[in-house]
């Protein structure tokens, strides 16, 4: 029996299909179908200036829509070939590490209410708030910040922003005491989780996938470790990794990852230089390519630029994880139950803004 | 005085009332109708109708009751589930009263919603579902009585049914078939997996639910709620059947369905589950049920487990009564809000595996503790 979860269902967090074949409540057969929510970003992109094209995309994600702005400014910047100050640098890891925690929270919350634990999905927004308000604080808006600049950021922090920032990383790191006890303590939730949906490390390389789910699966690979940029090569921290490969490897690797996170908001708060946070990029760019990688909450996402002289972009690919991801999905789905399809799908932290782009 | 006796009162004044206007009918015109009112008063004072009468009302009143408590049970649960989640609850509908008064807005917005019947459902089984289970819950809590003066008896002496607790059980299992014949008739693929779930659910818990009563009947000697009450006067039976009380608050969870076993409504993976289809009052039907059914499991726990309606004498035995099923109520609805949901096969690995040598362990115990003459 076919069976549509989407485009309307709770288990998909926006708007795209899973279609699954069950016999009886095993799944032998699944199909992504995804392009429900397909705006053109990259064609809207085509006729707006550099700068113009910064808040559309925040738009496209948005669990965490300032790594996505700071990946289009890092590639404008290889473009135009701009360096950007440190202080520019340092602000940008610390808002880079609030939005994976703000977005990990999400997805923790998103993922206790699939599996049908409502406190967890009420503590997760709650304890989201705290970062959002931080970057309310920074940039004025809370969902589509807008604060990236082609060679910088658009200003400075705000005074007693850092303490701030150190009080909310000792707030979460207790709360996070708090979840490993609530989710890791209750059996349930260990039952549902330890040993579904296991994805091994080569056919996770094959695949393509990248992120939190590559890493649960074995293979040690951050882009902030690996090809760091920004500040992220003056920073220590772990690149969190599980060998199991299963959904609770992929939930300890999202929690250990807030973790680092506040360690490098904690670094890069303290060890903030002075100076300029921003250079004046040119209102043109050279003809030639541009590209960036940065390792989004959700795995490895890439932009291409194109420029031709003009002021705006001639092409914008954009390079989204999740669409990896969700295509490689039926690998790991087929033999589970039903009721595993949210925690595997839930698992994979989706965003459907970023992948259908 | 029990309830009985109260309710006979009034329906013997209520039919003497009614009587005068008959016979003064009778009187009034004799020439054409005079045997016809007679014959009806006559039959209005007859023994057979007065005792008919007066369980009728009996039920009303504990139908009242009850829903009342299950308004209460609704009301504690949100506020509960919202100190649960860091936040107040509903205060703004009924602020003096703690937002009490928001059951029934909500109540009110379901009233006058559509009642929508899909065009490809089977009407007769879409229909009936609904009726058997809210039927068969209510059937549910006319058999427990909140105390001996308290509870649907059928003459003066306040006899209740028999075998009560039998009853009783056999009321809350008929709930699972309504469940699947809502699933199978909605035409839907989500509601179809839900009412199987459903039953598979049933085969899992039932048995270990009902090994356990057995153990109860067996210390108790009796079938019926006043009898296992009584055997209950020394020591409570969730003393020296512990095991069993906890296998049974298990599977009391889930026959009413409340979250870690409420697959055939897993909101996340069956959208609604079998309620899918429904909408409106007959959503509120299932809502109110639902509630219902936690305040008969709990009800059901505090008659065979805690003792009942005995306690210190300083406050009425059906304030003990409620007092101990709200208390188990908010046990069951703790678990509901802070644990995930089971997966299909793993419940029935934890009904079959787990809860089974349990239950009968526990009736093991029960036997060794009546041959050894301690009940």
């Amino acid at each position: 029996m076919w069976i549509n979860m989407g485009p309307q269902h709770p288990m998909t967090h926006g708007l795209w299909n899973l279609r699954i074949k069950v016999d009886g409540e095993t799944i032998v057969d699944a199909e992504p179908e995804v392009g429900y929510l397909h705006r053109g970003i990259e064609k809207i992109c085509e006729n707006r200036t550099f700068t113009q094209v910064i808040p559309i995309t925040d738009r496209l994600c948005y669990g965490s829509s300032m790594s996505w702005s700071h990946l289009y400014c890092r590639s404008v910047e290889d473009l135009m070939g701009l360096e950007v100050p440190p202080r520019a640098q340092y602000i940008r890891v610390a808002v880079l590490e609030m939005q994976r925690i703000a977005s990990h929270l999400m997805w923790l919350a998103a993922y206790a209410a699939d599996l049908g634990m409502m406190a967890g999905f009420i503590y997760g927004m709650r304890d989201r708030e705290v970062f959002v308000d931080l970057l309310q604080d920074l940039t004025g808006s809370r969902l589509t910040y807008n604060y990236p600049r082609v060679g910088g950021v658009s200003h400075d922090v705000p005074p007693g922003w850092d303490k701030d920032a150190l009080r909310a990383c000792d707030y979460m790191e207790q709360r996070l005491r708090e979840y490993e006890d609530i989710y890791e303590g209750s059996k349930i939730f260990m039952m549902r989780n330890v040993g579904v949906g296991v994805l091994k490390r080569d056919l996770a390389m094959n695949l393509g996938v990248t992120g939190p789910p590559m890493r649960a699966s074995g293979a040690k690979y951050d882009l902030r470790k690996d090809r760091p940029y920004e500040a992220y090569d003056e920073m220590d921290f772990q690149v969190c990794s599980r060998t199991e490969g299963d959904c609770f490897a992929r939930y300890r690797v999202r929690m250990d990852e807030m973790w680092e996170s506040c360690r490098i908001i904690r670094q890069a708060v303290q060890k903030m230089p002075k100076g300029e946070w921003r250079v004046v990029a040119p209102r043109n760019a050279p003809a030639g390519t541009g590209v960036a990688m940065v390792e989004d909450p959700r795995g490895e996402g890439m932009m291409y630029v194109v420029g031709d002289g003009t002021d705006r972009p001639y092409r914008l690919k954009i390079r989204s994880p999740i669409f990896v991801t969700v295509s490689a999905a039926p690998q790991f789905l087929v033999g589970y139950k039903i009721a595993d399809v949210v925690a595997i799908m839930g698992g994979l932290d989706m965003c459907i803004g970023e992948n259908d782009r | 005085m029990n309830l009985y006796e109260f309710c006979n009162i009034i329906i013997v004044w209520l039919v003497d009332l009614v009587n005068n206007l008959w016979y003064w009918l009778g009187d009034f015109l004799p020439w054409v109708f005079g045997d016809f009112f007679t014959w009806a008063g006559d039959l209005a004072a007859s023994d057979g109708h007065i005792a008919a009468m007066t369980i009728l009302l009996e039920v009303l009143v504990v139908l009242i009751v009850a829903i009342v408590n299950v308004l209460n049970f609704i009301w504690l649960d949100r506020k509960l589930s919202g100190r649960i989640f860091d936040f107040y609850g509903p205060y703004y509908v009924g602020y003096r009263i703690g937002g009490w008064l928001q059951n029934i807005a909500d109540g009110m917005k379901l009233f006058v919603k559509e009642i929508i019947t899909p065009k490809d459902v089977d009407r007769l089984g879409f229909v009936l579902a609904p009726v058997i289970f809210v039927s068969s819950s209510f059937l549910i809590l006319a058999t427990i009585p909140l105390s001996p003066n308290f509870g649907v008896s059928t003459n003066m002496d306040g006899d209740f049914v028999a075998a009560g607790v039998l009853f009783a059980f056999a009321a809350f299992a008929i709930a699972p078939f309504s469940i699947l014949l809502a699933g199978w008739s909605s035409n839907n693929k989500y509601t179809l997996i839900g009412g199987m779930r459903s039953a598979a659910q049933m085969m899992s818990y039932e048995i270990p639910l009902l090994l356990v009563v057995a153990s109860v009947f067996l210390l108790s000697g009796d079938f019926s709620f006043v009898g296992v009450v009584d055997a209950q006067h020394d020591v409570w039976f969730a003393i020296p059947l512990f095991i069993g009380f906890i296998v049974f608050l298990v599977c009391i969870a889930a026959e009413v369905e409340v979250t870690p076993f409420d697959l055939p409504e897993a909101e996340a993976e069956l959208v609604e589950g079998w309620t899918t289809e429904y909408c409106g009052m007959r959503f509120g039907f299932f809502m109110m049920t639902s509630y219902l059914r936690g305040y008969a499991g709990g009800a059901l726990a505090t008659a065979l487990f805690l003792g009942g309606w005995q306690g210190p004498a300083l406050i009425p035995d059906e304030i003990w009564f409620l007092i101990k099923a709200y208390c188990v109520f908010v046990v069951i609805e703790w678990m509901r809000w802070s644990v995930p949901r089971v997966r299909v096969d793993q419940i029935l690995n934890l009904g079959w595996k787990r809860l089974m040598p349990l239950a009968m362990l526990n009736l093991v115990i029960a036997a060794a503790l009546k041959t050894m003459g301690w009940f």
